[in-house]
């Protein structure tokens, strides 16, 4: 009976270790801390009614940035950071703490944590940073007013929050996550060498969340391809959007593969079926095969839109058109299509055969033909240019530093026999490193920065910025290349310990430091914000159009209203925004706007999802079921609901463009005449202690 | 060019339309992926039986010819129903769906029995790797149309209810789609699975 | 690797100031150290290295000077510098676009075929060609160590392997009872997957004598850092000799000594076995065969 209602879930489930315990008091403290602070503020309708069920894509953005980039502190870095200090104290001439043989972590713990810190930073920090930018800024650059399908883009982000919360339920029940590596091969994940409910929550985090991606995929494709403004032909389109269009097609094309492979591992492990076990005909190559289908075009996913904004952020700041739109944007598609056929380049020490082996090594390589065409065409619009260093501007030339290590490591990796050496060595582990933190992050952090201002009405502080980036790039050096070296030296990736004879120690030390680098980076670009909302009224951005940008999301008013545009645009060429400014902007005409009403059903939906998933991991079998019903009711529920849409009439609309355009008048010139530079970080600190010190004093948060 | 109200909403709708149908083509194609890993699946592991019987033993060609049969017609009188559908007739939608959704459940009532049968006989997913890939392969297409018959019987209440309304009818389109995309996945299955055991 | 800031000279510096720091700290800290991708002791290694050397070669061809003129033009046509022509509108004609393309194209195919031909030279299950003969050492990854099983000298040992240099050495990898390992030892060559019910063909020749250390790539559970072994070359005379040592021991390879090992266990001491049943690797290997039709090995 006990069985049947709550499956395998026993009281050695509740956290007992320490960093169960640290994890359910940190998770849960924060938790309760949030629950205290709306309540005392009055403010769950306005999270409910303004975030939680809005369908608005720019609010969805924003809490796409806010989760991820909360994931990317508390989990992902913080792992990161793990991991560097126990391989720092991880020689074999060093004591071990708290139950290690060297250094503090065990040698399971340690694989727990560098598998979790995979699935999150791809799938919940990359992905997540990737779809907020995707949403916000391209349905503005397209002069659409949403996306085709509102309900998709909620139900999208709310799987993906299934999943982030799935990834982390093993701190308060479990105990323990998949020790695999971050793609689960088999049959090390299979139920006989895994047998815990670690890996079923890695299963599901990635299932439901996967899911959520390939709506969201299928969401943005119907958007670029079916509500462009009118003239806005394909070829007209600005570079972000077509990297984010090449990504989300490669993203429908391949998130189906992990769906189904992810399918076939829990039917090993749930229904004893023998897809990929050791015995009884199963093939265990086969998974690594399916897997790598999809991982491998995964990270150009990620990384296509960077490229695209990349582009974009180039032209703009060098104050020229893009040279040769046409090669960059084939570029984009090539690395598309390439992507998807050179998977097996993961897995050439497996045995495939030299003809196999050299046709996927050749297939890489060819990678970079496009690559590089795309880096000749910066150079090209950089020539001839008047270039600006804001701090996106910093970003893209952090980038092609980092992102170059990447590329050349790739191509050598791509060369068989070397990969013979290299593979699984901290050489690959740094090489990859190097294109997702320079291409995928600091695409993210490029994005942020550049498009701030249409987010908020106000840029963010360029001096603070600066420190934030230099310290990522001085982190860079001292966290990656030594992992460089090291892996020439022997070293492979995931060890807890090594032999003190190998020499290894100093570079792990090196590492560590150069993480720690990285993590004041990251605290700086916290201060920068933050410093940033106190400077607010300085940095204000009047015109919609800080930068002098190009494209159309630099015509709207900043922060953008909802229905993004009070009337939608003509286009007539590439670079619709600086043509209309050229030509001068054509008059308003208001026009009677739909708009689609909030909806709580993706919370619903997804709440159900995440106990299909619970359900499955502890085998509480009915709880499964009943969830999947309530999933199913919903969806049936919200499909056959006919009132989804609500309009403001045409006159509503002047009234909102007016009342917006005399408050940024009116916040213009408010905007005070202090210093004429952005505040630095001394600065900073010194408001920071005035500020609690008044706290302290009077007892109020702010002056009234 | 002030157009009247109810153009405009007319092509707001028709707009709308038009998304939904192109998304869920995209829809289709990414399950349509997800069936292609699992003929690549069965394609791997068809051979491998540990030494149990094959599919030639086991599949029962009469009964899946009857299966295709069933489903073929049940994709030809969803067909027609559509046609009634877009001819705005809601006693042969409700006739010629429900004939649908009767051949439907007789398509997985057999496909239940076959399985029933094989399991009874011993002959289970986890009993090695080809039957595995069997069971997720052609139960994989069933769920899809366990699915699709709760749809058919939800929007056919839902027409009862409300009257063959616009909405409606897209519905139908969609779950017209889906059904003969299904038939399309059942002739591969049909032949890969069914007809090659047998080569 | 330089980065620019608007007329800032001084980030230029500081730059270029930080890269010597790097450098200079690498080198105190590689004084003495064996990078042993880059000091290769084995025929295979040193085919490898030779093809890392050539593509990172023609790779920092086309590398060094897309970055420098990257980075010249960042600076030249700094906002400040007024002196610079600005054409914001510039049109490129189809030689600029031939160019764009021609090049990587160009360095690609400089690449692609010596990957093409590299990559069937040092193919794994290619024989090595020597007037020595060969050497056969079956090995099968358990969790977590290694066992090699001479087949021809009738003697087995556990994480410890000798053979004689400038000989061929045939590696057949398999696997029982295990996740996925790999076989790899960096001084040798390059590394290949040791998988239960499948035989890999790993060709290596060691050329110097010495012990290198050898261990497995791929994550295979908790006790994976610790499945460590040294792989030792010697003179013809030497390896004669251990064999006949090994002979001596007073450890036997049977069914049950076997089955020991094959329980999980972590950081095993090198162990010598004087005599080993000639079938046991093959009866590994099949003991996962599934049907007839199941793939067994590679070509």
């Amino acid at each position: 009976m006990k069985e049947f209602l709550i499956g395998r879930l026993s009281m050695e489930a509740l956290p007992h270790e320490w960093f169960t315990i640290g994890g359910s008091v940190f998770f849960g403290g924060l938790i309760i801390a949030l629950a205290i602070l709306l309540t005392v503020t009055k403010r769950w309708g306005w999270l409910w009614k303004e975030w939680l069920t809005s369908v608005d894509p720019k609010k969805i953005g924003i809490m796409y940035f806010i989760v991820a980039g909360f994931m990317l502190i508390a989990r992902g870095g913080l792992e990161a950071l793990m991991m560097w200090l126990q391989q720092a104290l991880g020689s074999s001439d060093m004591p071990g703490f708290l139950g290690a043989t060297h250094g503090y972590l065990s040698a399971e713990h340690f694989q727990q944590i560098f598998t979790a810190h995979g699935n999150i930073m791809v799938f919940f920090v990359a992905m997540g940073f990737i779809f907020g930018l995707i949403n916000y800024i391209v349905p503005l650059q397209i002069g659409a007013r949403d996306l085709a399908s509102p309900f998709l883009n909620t139900l999208g982000f709310w799987l993906y929050v299934a999943g982030v919360v799935m990834v982390n339920m093993f701190f308060f029940v479990g105990g323990e996550y998949a020790a695999t590596g971050w793609l689960a091969v088999a049959p090390l994940s299979g139920a006989e060498f895994s047998p815990g409910t670690g890996m079923d929550y890695l299963i599901w985090s990635l299932q439901i969340s996967g899911i959520g991606t390939t709506l969201g995929a299928i969401n943005f494709i119907m958007t670029i391809l079916r509500m462009r403004a009118p003239g806005m032909t394909l070829w007209k389109m600005p570079a972000f959007t077509w990297g984010s269009l090449c990504s989300m097609v490669m993203a429908v094309t391949v998130f189906p593969l992990l769906t189904a492979t992810l399918f076939l591992i829990f039917f090993d492990r749930y229904f004893d079926t023998h897809f990929f076990t050791t015995t009884l005909g199963g093939n265990a190559m086969m998974y690594t095969n399916l897997i790598w289908m999809w991982g491998h075009p995964e990270v150009y996913i990620l990384v296509l839109p960077a490229y695209g904004l990349f582009t974009e952020i180039v032209s703009t700041f060098s104050r020229k058109k893009l040279a040769s739109y046409t090669s960059n944007i084939i570029g984009l598609i090539g690395v598309s299509l390439f992507a998807l056929s050179v998977w097996l380049h993961h897995f050439f020490t497996m045995g495939a055969g030299a003809d196999i082996n050299a046709f996927f090594g050749v297939m890489t390589m060819f990678i970079a033909i496009p690559t590089t065409v795309l880096v000749f065409t910066w150079i090209a619009t950089m020539r001839g240019g008047r270039i600006r260093f804001t701090t996106p501007m910093l970003w893209f030339l952090g980038f092609i530093a980092v992102f170059t290590f990447g590329g050349v490591t790739g191509v050598m990796l791509a060369v068989p026999p070397a990969d013979f050496q290299f593979h699984n060595s901290l050489f690959l582990v740094a090489h990859f490193h190097s294109n997702v933190i320079g291409g995928v992050l600091f695409g993210v952090f490029a994005g942020i920065t550049y498009w701030f201002p249409k987010m908020s009405g106000f840029r963010l502080n360029e001096r603070i910025g600066r420190y934030a980036f230099w310290c990522w790039m001085i982190g860079f050096s001292l966290s990656f290349i030594p992992m460089y070296i090291v892996g020439l030296m022997g070293a492979t990736r995931r060890l807890d310990t090594y032999d003190a004879a190998s020499g290894w120690q100093p570079f792990y030390v090196l590492m560590l430091i150069g993480g720690i680098v990285i993590a004041v980076g990251v605290a700086l670009q916290l201060v920068q914000i933050i410093a940033s909302v106190i400077q607010k009224r300085r940095l204000h951005d009047p015109t919609g159009d800080p930068w002098g940008g190009r494209s159309l999301e630099w015509s709207v008013p900043s922060p953008a209203p909802s229905y993004n545009f009070a009337t939608i645009p003509q286009v007539t060429s590439r670079d619709a925004y600086w043509e209309m400014k050229e030509r001068g902007i054509p008059a308003r005409t208001y026009e009677d706007i739909h708009m689609p009403k909030n909806t709580a059903s993706g919370i619903y939906i997804s709440i159900f999802a995440f106990f299909v998933g619970f359900g499955l991991v502890w085998h509480i079998n009915w709880l499964a079921i009943v969830s999947l019903i309530g999933a199913i009711v919903c969806v049936i529920v919200r499909t056959f609901n006919d009132d989804t849409e609500y309009t403001i009439t045409a006159a509503e609309v002047e009234k909102m463009e007016k009342a917006k355009l005399a408050k940024t008048q009116a916040q213009h010139a408010e905007k005070d005449t202090g210093p004429d530079e952005d505040m630095g970080l001394i600065e900073f600190v010194k408001l920071v202690i005035i500020w609690a010190l008044n706290v302290v004093r009077t007892r109020q948060w702010r002056n009234r | 060019m002030a157009e009247s109200v109810a153009t405009s909403e007319l092509k707001h709708e028709a707009e709308a339309n038009d998304r939904v149908m192109f998304g869920f083509w995209v829809y289709l194609m990414t399950d349509l992926l997800m069936f292609a890993v699992l003929f690549a699946v069965y394609a791997v592991l068809h051979g491998n039986t540990v030494g149990g019987p094959t599919g030639s033993q086991l599949f029962s060609q009469p009964q899946a010819l009857a299966e295709t049969l069933i489903l073929l017609t049940s994709s030809f009188t969803c067909g027609v129903g559509m046609i009634a559908a877009r001819r705005g007739n809601k006693n042969q939608v409700l006739a010629w769906f429900t004939l649908t959704l009767l051949l439907g459940v007789a398509f997985l009532s057999l496909e239940l029995l076959e399985f029933g049968e094989l399991i009874h006989e011993g002959y289970t997913p986890s009993s090695n790797a080809f039957l595995s890939s069997f069971f997720v392969l052609v139960g994989t297409h069933g769920l899809h149309i366990i699915s699709g018959l709760f749809w058919m019987f939800v929007t056919l209440l839902f027409v009862v209810m409300r009257g063959l309304n616009r909405q409606l009818v897209r519905k139908l389109a969609l779950l017209s789609l889906f059904w003969h995309f299904l038939d399309i996945v059942w002739i591969f299955i049909f032949t890969i699975v069914y007809l090659m055991a047998y080569v | 690797m330089a980065k620019h800031k608007p007329s800032r000279n001084r980030s230029i510096l500081y730059i270029i100031l930080w890269v010597l720091v790097l450098v200079m700290l690498f080198a105190v800290l590689l004084r003495g150290a064996d990078i042993r991708m880059l000091n290769p002791k084995g025929a295979v290694a040193q085919g490898e290295l030779g093809l890392m050397i050539y593509s990172t070669v023609v790779l920092l061809a086309i590398t060094i000077p897309t970055l420098f003129f990257l980075y010249f033009f960042a600076w030249k046509y700094r906002e400040s510098n007024t002196k610079a022509a600005y054409d914001p509108n510039k049109k490129h004609g189809k030689f600029f676009v031939f160019g764009l393309w021609a090049i990587p194209v160009a360095f690609m195919l400089v690449l692609a075929p010596v990957m093409w031909i590299g990559t069937h030279e040092l193919a794994p299950q290619k024989s090595i060609v020597s007037n020595n003969k060969a050497l056969t050492v079956q090995v099968i990854a358990m969790r977590w160590k290694w066992l090699f099983i001479y087949p021809e000298q009738n003697i087995a040992t556990v994480n410890f392997v000798q053979v004689p240099v400038n000989t061929p050495v045939e590696f057949d990898l398999t696997a029982d009872d295990s996740p996925m390992s790999s076989f790899w030892v960096p001084h040798w060559g390059g590394q290949l997957y040791a998988m239960t019910g499948m035989t890999n063909r790993l060709n290596l020749m060691p050329t110097t004598t010495g012990d290198s250390e050898g261990s497995s790539a791929e994550i295979n559970g908790e006790g994976f850092a610790g499945m460590k072994f040294t792989a030792r070359a010697s003179s013809q005379q030497d390896f004669d000799s251990w064999v006949l040592g090994v002979k001596q021991s007073p450890n036997m390879l049977d069914m049950v000594e076997y089955e020991r090992l094959l329980k999980p266990s972590e950081n095993n001491p090198s162990a010598l076995y004087a005599r080993a049943d000639a079938d046991l690797y093959d009866t590994v290997v099949m003991k996962y065969m599934g049907s007839h039709d199941h793939q067994m090995g590679h070509e």
